[in-house]
């Protein structure tokens, strides 16, 4: 289980926010945070990332502790062992798709599970191509790839289908929910789509000035939102 | 007659000084590039400082530092038996001080292009700092790579104030073309100076044309991606 209590002062466009964010989040389940734009969506998944360091809480994961200002304890994001996959692909152009996932692979692992997510995305054929030549679904198709061959204890996707057309949206909401069964691991999305919120996740967290103002069902939650005057 | 030596000095003391800029350069221009601190101002000022100073004054601190006379000459001398005023390895250093920025700037500029969310993502997955810089960093910043080294190379052939203050006229061991030049027409040989200097001005446009379409290449590849 993953307990998060943290807070930090933003600057955003609308000027400065102050964050608090504190929720639990089961293990193998998929959250989705979902809010207007500067709310801290992005700043929570990079709090989770160890990107952003918070000014006070903790962030735990089982036993381990992740970060606790009490403590002073801060792990590097080299340590936390997480997965993400950001809206602008980040795939390294310098690498083949398949130097993509080997580059993510850690000391010691198997070169196997390059093979096997190879498969899963159904990206054998193009294994050999620069991402340049790859088309947006299949750039982000690897990148999720990558994220999961170091087998992370937490999957952190930000807005990862938003740069995508409709159709490739939907083919890859079912691809990411496919993955999301196969291999149960905890997953935070970011999301502004409330489509994509209600057939991701069954449980959403809706934020808003870096506060939790609702959390449960999407339908529930962001029926009553949308229907709010 | 045309003499090989000053070429051979000229081209040896430019590959040194690339080569050992590069040394320094990269985790220099790493730090400048990813610090944020306030005080960074300050080491930025310096790389800079060559580019605005008269090439004498530089040669001349140079001359008097290296001096036996003076401490660090004297140091140097005593302790290592190691003479930097008019010597090769002297005229390197100057020409290393001297050629900074050129090898700085672009480099900064180069780590400065790369995307933060490729690093963020390589440490992520658990990388460290030195395999980001020489897996993810250094080989998508070619242009700024060969830019750098370019642009230091044929900066230094064109040094002159410099060299002379620091390294002298010395033959087979600091008298580099730019020098020769100098020597050519003070003896009023125009037609010897015009050879050497006709050699400079072409190599010093294939290096600025070769430095452009690299840059125009690798802007396409970068879009493109």
């Amino acid at each position: 289980m993953i307990a998060i209590n943290v807070t930090r002062k933003l600057f955003g466009a609308n000027g400065e926010l102050r964050l608090h964010f504190e929720t639990t989040i089961a293990n193998g389940e998929l959250v989705t945070l979902y809010g207007p734009s500067g709310a801290g969506k992005t700043s929570v998944l990079r709090m989770l990332a160890g990107l952003l360091r918070p000014e006070s809480g903790f962030i735990r994961i089982d036993d381990d502790v992740w970060f606790d200002s009490a403590k002073s304890v801060n792990v590097r994001s080299q340590n936390r062992c997480i997965g993400i996959v950001f809206q602008d692909y980040s795939l390294f152009p310098n690498m083949t798709v398949r130097g993509n996932l080997e580059f993510a692979l850690q000391k010691g692992q198997s070169t196997k599970i390059v093979d096997d997510m190879l498969e899963l995305t159904q990206m054998t054929s193009l294994h050999d191509k620069k991402p340049s030549v790859l088309s947006g679904g299949q750039k982000q198709r690897v990148a999720v790839a990558m994220a999961l061959v170091r087998q992370p204890r937490l999957l952190l996707l930000d807005e990862p289908l938003s740069a995508l057309d409709s159709v490739m949206q939907l083919k890859l909401q079912d691809y990411m929910l496919q993955v999301h069964h196969q291999f149960k691991l905890t997953t935070v999305l970011v999301s502004h789509d409330i489509t994509e919120v209600i057939k991701m996740s069954k449980r959403v967290l809706v934020l808003e000035e870096g506060r939790i103002i609702k959390d449960g069902a999407p339908l529930e939650v962001l029926s009553l939102q949308s229907l709010k005057l | 007659m045309l003499e090989f030596e000053p070429f051979y000095l000229t081209v040896k003391l430019a590959l040194t000084t690339t080569i050992v800029l590069f040394v320094l350069g990269v985790p220099l221009a790493y730090w400048l590039a990813f610090n944020h601190t306030r005080w960074k101002v300050l080491p930025e000022a310096i790389v800079g400082l060559p580019l605005v100073l008269p090439p004498s004054v530089l040669g001349f601190y140079l001359l008097i530092a290296f001096s036996p006379e003076n401490a660090l000459g004297k140091f140097l001398e005593s302790y290592f038996d190691i003479r930097l005023v008019f010597t090769f390895p002297g005229l390197v250093i100057a020409s290393v001080i001297y050629s900074l920025p050129f090898m700085i700037q672009p480099l900064q500029s180069g780590f400065n292009m790369v995307p933060v969310s490729l690093i963020e993502t390589a440490y992520t997955l658990g990388k460290s700092r030195f395999t980001v810089l020489t897996r993810v960093l250094l080989p998508n910043m070619k242009g700024a790579l060969i830019s750098a080294c370019v642009l230091t190379f044929a900066h230094t052939v064109g040094e002159f104030g410099i060299v002379l203050m620091v390294g002298g006229n010395i033959a087979h061991e600091t008298r580099v073309i730019s020098v020769v030049i100098y020597d050519e027409v003070e003896a009023m040989n125009y037609q010897q100076a015009n050879v050497y200097s006709s050699i400079l001005l072409i190599f010093s446009f294939l290096v600025l044309v070769s430095v452009y379409t690299v840059n125009r290449k690798m802007q396409k590849i970068h879009y493109q991606s």
